[in-house]
């Protein structure tokens, strides 16, 4: 059989392939492609401008003060610039946090997982799903207008500003992140595995904890890694319940600052464009950036020496 | 007699352990509890202080000195002009990202590179792009602290949800629909855009909904960039009267945006302004709520509708 030349005055020639076409495919493929490409872009211009504009801060200050001085006031006379209290701020904020979160969403993760009755599971998971859609702004509100008093009638020495309630809330906040993560990972667990174990005898609590939790290691791994690069970077909560004052302490119970809760701070004020002070805010952020990125990092060693294949 | 005795035994261990089944399925409806309680709280408390200032003037008025008199209009007039911005940023740049991703990109570097990075940029504090918005929008490119360089931040915060969705939605499509258009000759685009696009179009806006829900209550972003908390003018109106009818000088107008009243108000000592920052409150909580329900809503009747 031979083919035919198509009589179709729009198309001469060879069969199947039109110039004007080919261009245009090509066109819309780089178009996709640079928009595609703004991701690495955004990443490249976070990471330049704030190397950038806290370069400028390092001329004022040694990184040695930076990193040991215990003192944060930079917008005092008698300025400071040890960055120290609002890391403690940072890590005992997200501490009270986390110790609310991971066993609070590994224990939702495991019962809806593995113990919910479907019904149970198609109510709470939407459900969790609208709680992690509340702004953070609300949360704080509701840390300081509901949560601290409610702490102050069970620790009558409790500030009006502390760590503790703005951790215990942004806790809270972070459940649904942590435990429909860990979910998502110990439902991919594949069924023969359980079945394997209920088969040795095992009840659901054994199977949960010694076969999926396992199974699933990972992915509830990087669940937590979440969990934690989310309350370090949180910011409304702790800035409006936990006071702004930086505070270089290690107890819950006192008020601090925290890395964010500055960044706020400062940009409530009017700090004019290139001062030192404004300055101070980009190596604040550039400090929380490198936080995060080693959670990040440890996050992604961690799956991948524990990743299992099926 | 051994043997009796043994069973026993037996008996006993299962017993144990059906009863830590127990206790712990105790222990996860109870946690579930928290998180229920936890919201009842939070919902009802914002209820009880807000509800009495919820009214038509709310709404229509200006902040003020004055917490009896004082409203949100400024507040979600500039919340609207803003998501305006940021739907017509990110929208567009997520779908192509997520369709170059699912359906034209290689398996080679730069891809990958493409694909960790997004996952990665999902991990970064918004409070960061905040910092990029103000250095970059601000003043590298002179948009100034505007409604732009708002609703431009919110977007690439929001860039990463819209492509991930995109992704899945695309995804979950049979590779046998790609196959027929391709044997009737239809080219990769054409397939995209006659076939994929529209049976994806559903999943991705569920996650278009649920970014733009999450923009609506970022506050960290656009305090960094300077937004005002106190502004009793709204932007120059988006029409006009004489011809092209549309003016984008809004765009450039200072601005603020619900949350950042409610911050506003919740730090002031005053206990009639706690009553506002319920009130604004209340009404963010509504706003982000239903776009959420909206978002589970599709999502559910999506799954329940196609079978392919």
């Amino acid at each position: 059989m031979t083919v035919q030349p198509p009589t179709d005055t729009n198309s001469p020639g060879k069969l199947g392939y039109s110039y004007s076409r080919h261009v245009g495919e090509r066109f819309i493929e780089a178009t996709l492609f640079l928009m595609a490409f703004v991701s690495v872009a955004i990443t490249l211009a976070i990471v330049v401008m704030l190397v950038k504009e806290s370069v400028v801060f390092f001329e004022h200050v040694s990184l040695w003060d930076f990193l040991t001085d215990t003192q944060w006031t930079p917008l005092f006379d008698d300025a400071h610039y040890g960055i120290l209290p609002l890391i403690s701020g940072t890590v005992v904020s997200s501490a009270v946090a986390l110790s609310v979160a991971i066993p609070m969403g590994t224990i939702t993760a495991i019962y809806l997982s593995e113990f919910a009755p479907f019904a149970v599971r198609e109510v709470a998971k939407p459900f969790l799903e609208l709680l992690g859609g509340v702004p953070t702004v609300v949360y704080g509100y509701f840390a300081l207008l509901f949560v601290t008093p409610l702490l102050q009638k069970i620790f009558p020495q409790l500030p009006g500003f502390s760590l503790l309630s703005a951790g215990l809330v942004m806790g809270i906040m972070i459940i649904p992140y942590v435990s429909s993560m860990a979910e998502d990972a110990m439902r991919a667990v594949p069924m023969h595995l359980r079945e394997g174990s209920y088969a040795m005898g095992a009840t659901r609590l054994q199977t949960a904890i010694r076969v999926v939790m396992p199974a699933a290691f990972s992915g509830i791994a990087a669940a937590y890694i979440l969990g934690i690069s989310r309350a370090v970077g949180e910011t409304m909560v702790v800035a409006v319940a936990a006071g702004m004052q930086p505070n270089l302490t290690w107890n819950p119970m006192e008020p601090a600052a925290t890395i964010t809760a500055y960044i706020v701070q400062v940009s409530l004020g009017d700090l004019p464009h290139g001062s030192i002070g404004y300055q101070t805010i980009f190596a604040a952020g550039l400090t929380l950036l490198l936080l995060t990125l080693i959670f990040n990092i440890i996050g992604h060693m961690l799956r991948k020496r524990y990743r299992e294949i099926y | 007699m051994r043997d009796e005795k043994n069973l026993n035994e037996i008996r006993a261990i299962i017993a144990r352990h059906k009863l830590w089944d127990l206790i712990f399925v105790i222990i996860g409806v109870f946690v579930l509890m928290i998180a229920v309680l936890t919201f009842m709280a939070l919902f009802s408390h914002m209820l009880i202080d807000g509800m009495p200032r919820l009214s038509w003037d709310f709404f229509s008025s200006f902040p003020s000195r004055r917490a009896g008199s004082a409203g949100i209009l400024s507040a979600w007039v500039g919340t609207t002009l803003v998501m305006i911005v940021t739907a017509v940023a990110a929208v567009p740049m997520g779908i192509g990202a997520g369709i170059y991703l699912e359906e034209y990109a290689s398996k080679n570097l730069i891809t990958e590179i493409i694909e960790i990075n997004v996952t990665n940029l999902a991990g970064v504090p918004s409070i960061i792009y905040g910092l990029l918005a103000l250095s970059l929008f601000v003043h590298q490119l002179g948009f100034g602290q505007s409604i732009l360089s708002a609703g431009l931040a919110l977007a690439l915060l929001i860039l990463p949800v819209v492509i991930v969705a995109t992704r899945e939605a695309i995804r979950s499509i049979p590779v046998a629909i790609r196959e027929g258009a391709y044997a009737l000759g239809a080219t990769k685009w054409q397939t995209v855009s006659d076939h994929l696009l529209p049976y994806s179009a559903a999943g991705i806006l569920t996650g278009v909904i649920i970014g733009l829900a999450r923009a609506i209550g970022e506050t960290a972003p656009i305090i960094t960039i300077g937004a005002l908390t106190f502004i009793a003018f709204l932007p120059p109106s988006p029409f006009k009267t004489e011809f092209p009818f549309l003016s984008l000088e809004w765009l450039m107008a200072p601005f603020t945006v619900m949350p950042i009243q409610m911050f506003n108000w919740v730090s002031r000592p005053e206990e009639e302004f706690q009553a506002n920052a319920a009130a604004a409150g209340l009404v963010l909580v509504v706003m982000t709520l239903t776009m959420n329900a909206l978002a589970i809503y599709l999502r559910y009747r999506m799954r329940k509708n196609i079978k392919w």
